[in-house]
Order: structure tokens, then sequence, then C-alpha cells
């Protein structure tokens, strides 16, 4: 599971480079996640532009991920493609992440 | 009005493979790019994609308890507007034999306290039309039936 931190500040941005995050992956991703996050960002935003497919357990991995976070630390999520962004919806998801169009709108504020 | 989704279905794609979640990517893979060979766009492709994965998911860690030495056969039929898939495995029963109902994730929680699954049936039970699962010797057999919700606006279309 590859991610690249595309922004050190706070939000601090990682980009997830696999196109898929699945039951294969799940344990990889909460781990490399937990390891890439940096303990001086107030907000963590997952920039999900490049991944096509998620399943239930990679859905878990982001929630487990999100856990992880220390006090005080948020978890955002951007570039969500439209197979992502339904099952988010559908398990309403969505109502527990805060969810950005861009990364850039990521960057630009707080709220949605 | 009779029901021709079933005219013209053909063998989509057909694999048998191990219980491990490496050959389930495998398998979802092939067959979302079998359904593109069928005039299926991105998204009905996308969600049968997850369909069967949550289902080959499901027999790998609960029929088969996560042991990788199960063996789990696929067949898709599809047409344009419809695909039909064919699960079987010889792990063990669905408890009481039945297919879990997939109730919605209760949310209403703690952040701490959000569950990291269970997801699975009720994405399953969202985008399927049509489930049905038997037990019988030894054998589960989940049909699994998809519409392409794209294609059938357009076949509905009485112009």
């Amino acid at each position: 599971m590859q991610l690249t931190i595309t922004e050190a500040g706070d939000p601090q941005i990682i980009r997830v480079e696999d196109g898929r995050i699945d039951s294969a992956v799940a344990i990889q991703f909460k781990d490399a996640v937990r390891e890439a996050v940096s303990a001086s960002a107030t907000r963590v935003v997952l920039d999900l532009g490049h991944v096509e497919f998620i399943d239930s357990s990679g859905l878990g991995a982001i929630v487990a991920a999100m856990k992880g976070l220390s006090q005080g630390q948020r978890l955002d999520l951007a570039a969500l493609r439209p197979m992502v962004d339904k099952v988010f919806r559908m398990t309403r998801m969505d109502t527990i992440f805060v969810i950005h169009d861009t990364v850039e709108a990521a960057q630009g504020g707080s709220g949605n | 009005m009779p029901d021709r989704s079933e005219e013209g279905a053909r063998l989509a794609f057909e694999m048998t493979l191990d219980s491990t979640p490496a050959e389930v990517r495998r398998a979802v893979d092939r067959a979302q790019r079998a359904l593109g060979r069928f005039g299926w766009c991105e998204e009905p492709r996308r969600a049968a994609e997850l369909v069967l994965a949550e289902a080959l998911n499901n027999i790998v860690e609960h029929a088969y308890g996560e042991s990788p030495e199960g063996r789990i056969h696929v067949a898709l039929t599809a047409t344009a507007v419809q695909a039909d898939l064919v699960v079987c495995d010889c792990g063990g029963a669905m408890p009481d034999g039945r297919l879990p109902p997939g109730e919605p994730v209760d949310l209403e929680m703690g952040l701490h306290d959000l569950p990291e699954g269970g997801f699975g049936w009720y994405l399953i039970r969202r985008l399927a039309d049509r489930l049905v699962y038997r037990r019988c010797g030894g054998h589960n057999r989940l049909e699994i039936r998809i519409r392409n919700a794209v294609a059938r606006g357009s076949a509905d279309d009485p112009a």
C-alpha cells in the first residue's frame, strides 16, 4: 500500500496511490496511514482521487485509521471518485467524515 | 410485457479461485471487465464488482474462516441489462441457513466506537436485485442478480 504525503503542513495531505482499498490491503492501509500521520497536524486529509474501488473492508480500514488519530486530530477525505462516493453515501459514512470535492477545497477550509 | 431480460444471456466469465483476498481481487476485476464487454459502463460495473467482492469476502472470512485452502466457483452470465452471478463454495453454512438481514449499520455513537465492519450484506442487499441462497450437500450456492441501472433506463424507453 503506497501513500504519498503531498502536503506536510496543517492540514497534512496524504494521497493514496493504490487504485483499490479492499480486503487484500485493508490492514496494510490502516497501518500505513497511522504511520504517515504527522503528530503536529490537527487536520489530516486523505486524498482518494486515485482510488477507483473500495469495499466494506476498505471502509472499515478508513474508520480504523480515523480512530488511530490522537485526540484533537481529525481525518477528512477528499476527491472521492463516483464509486467510492456512492459507498460512503450508502453506508451513511458521509455523515461521519467531512468530505471535500477536491484537495484544494480541503486545503482551503475546515468545513465542507 | 414479457420479461425479455434473459434473452441472449451468455456466459461472461467463469473462474475457480482459492479462498484468499488476493484471489477475490483477481476474480472481481475479471468480472467487472467482462461486464464492460457487454456494454456496461463504469458505475453499474463497479456496483456489480462490489456486490461480488462482498459475497466472496464473506465466504473467505466466514464460510472458510480465513483458511486459504477453500475453493470458490464463480460464474457470471450477462446481457446488456442484467448480470447473474452464481457463487458456490464448500465452506460452512450461513448462520441459521439463511442470508444475513443486512441491516444498516448504526452510526449513532462516539467516533471511537464506530464499527469497522458489518457493511457487507447491507451493501449487497442495496445493490442486488435478487438473491437466492441454498445449502445442499455441504455446498453453499448463492445466486445474485444485478440490473444494469443505466442500460435499463434506455431499454424500457418505448421510443
